[in-house]
């Protein structure tokens, strides 16, 4: 009797978690293909200057308009896709692999190791990550692989602290306790009953972080601490002709879009993959 | 020639220390032995240390001082490979049936774990796993449910399942129908004790009903505050009782 009013919401709910996570997939695979075979989608060659038709308005030709050198901003937008999202998802998936093995590590061995790692990862944790990617780069250089080092650095002690207190959480369960009891060594069960149980709410993080980071990743791009110009970046390409953002905007409106709308998509997709994996939600 | 104990301990004891605590001493200095077939039983109150003293047993919890000597072997130290393989002949049954398998494998995978560790091969565990279900009263369809799909006493049958999979020689049973309504709880006991039959197992069987130790164990412990205050056949136990804690735990009961 009381099974249906309560049965009906959450599959409802369930079927448009589906269809949200199918639709915002979709669309990040499309950026991710777009990123993965930006050079046979540009019209024009992104690098090529042709200063008689610099800083063209839009039209049918070039649809984003040209920079001052008058480079086709839609190419150049296209290309930098490679550049900024790949550079996104390479430091969300090494934050990720770095803090999870660390985090498991801590939870699962514990004692004066974990005590002392969890003190390094709070130290990071405290760092304002402009001003430790500034300090990077004042170190190392500026440039793009120094910008993803900076920002590594500073946020994989999130991915610890999830990792660990999920590990913890974890090791006292009766059926870890029946793992062990079966002869499961030590790299057994992390692998196969721990890291399963885990890897939920950490992926769920990493999704979320994706928009995150690509922001991280133009600004320090834009502040020149990340790519470097001529390299199509969409940080970089801003920061490029921000000083002509009175007289020709759509110049720098092209590259802003572009990020507008990719952290968008990363970030509902996020969104949807943590509702997806959230119990509660499921009809179970 | 006399057959040694299957399981013996000595001078067990558990003491906790924490940050900021006197320290707790959960089981202190406890002894017992338990004979190849025997059923013994371990009763006390909630917070006696019964789970402290069988975690030590089954190695899941290090022991403060005290040795455990598992068919002749002392495993007090084993680590590592050596102990997995002293888990061959000690297995056990926990309190929470659905817990204790994990919500991410079917129930065949968790009774199948051990076979796999101990290297059969993968039909070869498929065709013993629904072997050992079917022991257990269970259909063999229920391999590919996963816990959450089953309900209590179904999951403790294939717990029981899961720990006679490898032919243990011990099987310890820490409150294994505790959380079970009487009529299932009746019903588990009856396939533990026809397991045991065909098994010829030795049982370790923590309880905090006296009534179902009576039926069941050969042999009482009566676990109050770490220690040992009684032991004896389970009838006169009851009947007469020598300590004052135990005359308080059966009338508290019968
Ligand atoms: N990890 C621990 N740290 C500190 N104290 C503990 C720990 N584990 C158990 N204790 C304490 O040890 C005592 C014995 O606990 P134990 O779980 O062995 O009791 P039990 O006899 O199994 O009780 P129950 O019938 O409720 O299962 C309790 O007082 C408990 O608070
Ligand atoms: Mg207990």
């Amino acid at each position: 009797m009381m099974k249906q009013p309560t049965v009906r919401p959450a599959k409802i709910r369930r079927d448009t978690v589906k269809a949200r996570l199918i639709v915002f997939s979709i669309l990040a695979v499309l950026l991710i293909l777009c990123s993965l075979f930006s050079e046979y989608l540009t019209p024009y060659d992104p690098y090529l200057q042709d200063l008689s038709n610099a800083k063209a308005a839009p039209t049918a030709q070039h649809i984003f308009g040209t920079d001052r050198y008058g480079r086709d901003m839609l190419s150049r937008v296209i290309v930098g896709s490679r550049t900024s999202i790949f550079s996104t998802l390479l430091l969300v998936a090494v934050i990720t692999v770095i803090g999870t093995v660390i985090g498991v590590f801590c939870g699962w061995h514990g004692g004066k190791i974990d005590t002392v790692l969890m003190r390094i990862s709070d130290m990071f944790l405290a760092f304002p990550g402009l001003v430790f990617a500034l300090a990077v780069a004042g170190v190392l250089g500026g440039g793009l692989h120094n910008a993803i080092f900076a920002l590594a650095a500073i946020s994989w002690p999130k991915y610890a602290r999830i990792a660990r207190s999920q590990t913890l959480s974890q090791k006292e369960t009766p059926y870890l306790r029946a793992a062990r009891l079966s002869g499961s060594g030590t790299v057994k069960i992390l692998a196969m009953h721990i890291l399963p149980n885990i890897i939920g709410p950490i992926l769920v993080t990493s999704m979320l972080d994706i928009g995150t980071m690509m922001m991280e990743l133009a600004g320090l791009s834009f502040l020149g601490l990340g790519a470097k110009p001529p390299i199509a970046e969409w940080g970089s390409m801003m920061s490029e002709n921000r000083a002509l953002m009175t007289t020709v905007p759509w110049i720098t409106m092209a590259p802003g879009l572009a990020i507008f709308v990719s952290v968008m998509i990363f970030n509902l997709l996020g969104d949807t993959v943590r509702d997806y994996a959230d119990p509660k939600a499921r009809g179970r | 020639m006399t057959v040694g104990p299957i399981l013996r301990v000595d001078n067990l004891t558990k003491v906790f220390t924490r940050k900021g605590q006197p320290p707790f001493t959960a089981v202190d200095h406890i002894g017992f032995e338990l004979m190849p077939g025997e059923c013994l039983g371990i009763i006390g109150e909630s917070g006696s240390g019964k789970s402290t003293a069988v975690n030590m047993v089954t190695r899941l919890t290090d022991a403060t001082e005290g040795t455990i000597i598992l068919d002749g072997e002392d495993i007090t130290h084993k680590k590592g490979r050596q102990l997995q393989n002293a888990y061959r002949k000690m297995q056990m049954v926990f309190q929470t049936p659905t817990e204790s398998f994990d919500p991410r494998h079917t129930l065949g995978d968790g009774i199948g774990e051990s076979l796999r560790n101990f290297g059969h091969c993968r039909a070869e565990v498929d065709r013993q796993v629904a072997g050992l279900l079917k022991q257990c009263g269970l259909p063999a369809d229920f391999a590919k449910r996963y816990p959450h799909q089953v309900s209590g006493g179904q999951c403790q049958r294939a717990a029981i399942a899961r720990a006679i999979a490898i032919k243990p020689k011990l099987l310890i049973c820490d409150e294994a129908t505790s959380a079970l309504d009487v009529t299932i709880q009746k019903e588990v006991l009856a396939l533990l004790r026809q397991l045991r039959q065909e098994l010829s197992l030795s049982i370790l069987f923590i309880c905090h009903d006296i009534a179902l130790v009576q039926q069941f164990c050969d042999r009482v412990l009566v676990l109050y505050r770490g220690s040992i205050v009684e032991e004896g056949i389970p009838n006169e136990v009851i009947r007469n009782p020598r300590n004052d804690y135990t005359r308080r735990l059966i009338d508290s009961i019968l």
